[in-house]
């Protein structure tokens, strides 16, 4: 029944053209049910958030929420950001200057989530540790942030992150 | 081996269409059980009826629980509260969870000792991984799903976990959150799997005894079943020792549920979740402790993940690691203290996840994550080679009948390999 030569018979056509055809099908039906799982049109639309920082005074720090999570805004000192501009590049695991991180230097806007699991650090209370370098210290796994949000001991890999967000007034951001 | 002498007419005539009788007198009346098996060999059984206690609790607790993070908090304190019995189903259900892992590790250690995942066995075993794997998904997400501090930030450390994977972590993990935390899609898509789970782990249970009926129990003397003289029926014997074992077992348990409720959990749990503040320490549930330390071990995030995974893949491979051709640490000399030494370590890194990753304990998880990819993949191929097996019984009733001459166990490979 078989034909025993070796070309490609009209046969085989049908069988990989009709393979072919299912594997796109189930590829194209599968998208649907893994993309449900991304954030929803009404989870996105929420992802934006205003605050005035004229509230912050100098050594305060505010938690802002953004898309679910803190945003903390620290009104630095002037010890802290001389601090955190006179730290050494070389001696930074995730090398990045001050001035990159805090355009104006008095108000810095950090994600307050630590690099490494996810954890809220502890230092935007007066009474909290703020780690080795008076910034920021994780309890969950022991890192330590400086002034500048910069990861400086600890099993996090990178610096707090800088969320993006602009001034929309003299005194309002826009975040995200 | 002949079937069921079936009396019943309405049973003959169901049987002769659906042969279930035949069926369940084959598998558990009439399967031949080696006779010597000991009480460790309990704790197949065991696993299997805890998991039916979890999913019958588990449908039970649905029904009354409400998945939105505005209410879940609210909903499981009703269940402790208000409704009949709410307070020993959710205790039950919680401390259940707590004796499957206990089960079920007892269970695992049996085979690393018995040598139970040696060939004719390594699926059976594999087998047994998977399921392992999967009652840890089931169980951190049941966990989430009070909404409690721990709930929270468990779930948030975990899911970021996946974040380490370079270049598609993030993505990946704003696709497990369904947004850009942890937060009620991520709640309602955690129920949902927390109850597909368990049954999926009621199927791979189902392949594990068809592949564990395939060649039959190993022994405590790991050696083959020789014949008839050898096994006894599953039932009454082996019927009437697991019910023992679970009498005690249930005893046990009862003491926990009724006296001890809340031993095995975190107090931060009743503590409604908050995204803005994280506990000051947190611990994941008991069991995931060993993980958890060789996790923190390592200092760099992606190869701690790395570790902690390796540390369960690597019981798959098992089978092909320890190459002794003897499976039970009765005749294995040097294996017997290994096994544990391991055991040691094991409990050790349980130990030292539950303390801060700070100091001596940094130092400790080290040398103890160390030792536990070394017993795998250096001592037990080793091991394998270099160890002389004392004699085995020549059958499983000799030792017990008498004139137990032994025979010369099979030679280490280093020594076939000399001319």
């Amino acid at each position: 029944m078989a034909d025993s030569n070796d070309q490609p018979t009209r046969r085989d056509f049908i069988h990989v053209a009709s393979v072919s055809a299912a594997a796109l099908g189930a590829a194209c039906i599968a998208w649907p049910l893994i993309d449900q799982l991304n954030p929803a049109a009404d989870t996105l639309a929420l992802s934006t958030t205003e605050f005035d920082v004229s509230g912050v005074q100098e050594g305060m720090s505010v938690s802002v929420v953004w898309r679910g999570k803190p945003v903390f805004v620290r009104h630095r000192t002037k010890a802290e950001i001389e601090e955190a501009a006179a730290a050494e590049l070389s001696d930074l695991p995730d090398p990045q200057t001050d001035a990159d991180r805090a355009p104006r230097p008095e108000i810095l806007v950090l994600l307050g989530v630590c690099t490494h699991l996810g954890c809220v650090p502890l230092g935007q209370k007066a009474t909290d540790p703020k780690g080795e370098w008076g910034g920021w210290f994780c309890p969950c796994h022991g890192s330590h942030y400086d002034t500048s949000g910069r990861i400086r001991k600890g099993p996090a890999p990178t610096n707090l992150v800088i969320p993006p967000y602009k001034y929309i007034s003299d005194n309002v951001i826009k975040i995200g | 081996m002949s079937g069921p002498k079936l009396t019943n007419p309405v049973v003959r005539w169901i049987d002769h269409r659906l042969p279930v009788f035949t069926f369940l007198h084959h598998e558990m009346h009439e399967y031949p059980t080696p006779k010597n098996l000991n009480y460790w060999w309990n704790f197949g059984s065991l696993a299997g009826i805890t998991l039916v206690i979890m999913i019958v609790t588990g449908i039970i607790l649905s029904m009354h629980y409400t998945a939105h993070v505005d209410h879940a908090f609210q909903s499981v304190e009703r269940i402790m509260r208000d409704v009949n019995y709410g307070w020993l189903i959710r205790y039950i259900h919680a401390n259940g969870a707590s004796f499957f892992f206990i089960v079920v590790y007892i269970h695992i250690f049996r085979g690393l000792y018995y040598g139970s995942y040696k060939a004719p066995r390594e699926l059976l075993w594999m087998l047994g991984v998977v399921i392992l794997l999967l009652m840890m998904a089931t169980a951190f997400m049941g966990y989430v799903l009070p909404w409690g501090q721990m709930s929270f930030w468990g779930a948030t450390v975990i899911t970021n976990l996946f974040s380490a994977i370079p270049l598609v972590g993030e993505s990946i993990v704003t696709l497990l959150w369904g947004g850009f935390s942890v937060d009620n899609p991520t709640l309602n898509r955690f129920f949902s799997l927390h109850y597909l789970l368990p049954f999926v782990i009621v199927g791979v249970v189902v392949l594990h005894i068809i592949a564990l009926h395939r060649f039959g129990s190993n022994n405590p003397l790991g050696i083959d079943v020789r014949g008839d003289q050898d096994t006894i029926s599953f039932h009454p014997y082996y019927t009437v020792k697991d019910m023992f074992g679970l009498s005690v077992f249930l005893t046990i348990m009862a003491a926990v549920v009724f006296f001890l409720p809340n031993s095995m959990g975190h107090p931060d749990n009743y503590i409604p979740a908050n995204p803005m503040v994280t506990p000051a320490h947190i611990v994941p549930e008991w069991y995931f402790l060993p993980f958890y330390a060789i996790l923190r071990a390592v200092p760099d995030k992606l190869l701690g993940v790395l570790a902690m995974f390796a540390a369960i893949a690597v019981l798959f491979v098992l089978p092909w690691l320890d190459r002794s051709p003897v499976r039970s640490a009765s005749f294995r000399p040097i294996y017997k203290i290994m096994f544990w030494v391991f055991l040691l370590d094991c409990v050790a890194l349980t130990y030292l996840g539950a303390m801060p990753a700070e100091g001596i304990y940094v130092v400790l998880s080290r040398l103890c994550t160390v030792y536990y990819f070394f017993h795998f993949i250096v001592l037990l191929p080793a091991l394998s080679i270099f160890e002389t097996p004392r004699s085995l019984p020549r059958s499983i009733g000799k030792p017990v009948l008498g004139g137990g001459n032994g025979i010369p166990a099979p030679a280490p490979a280093a020594a076939r390999e000399k001319p």
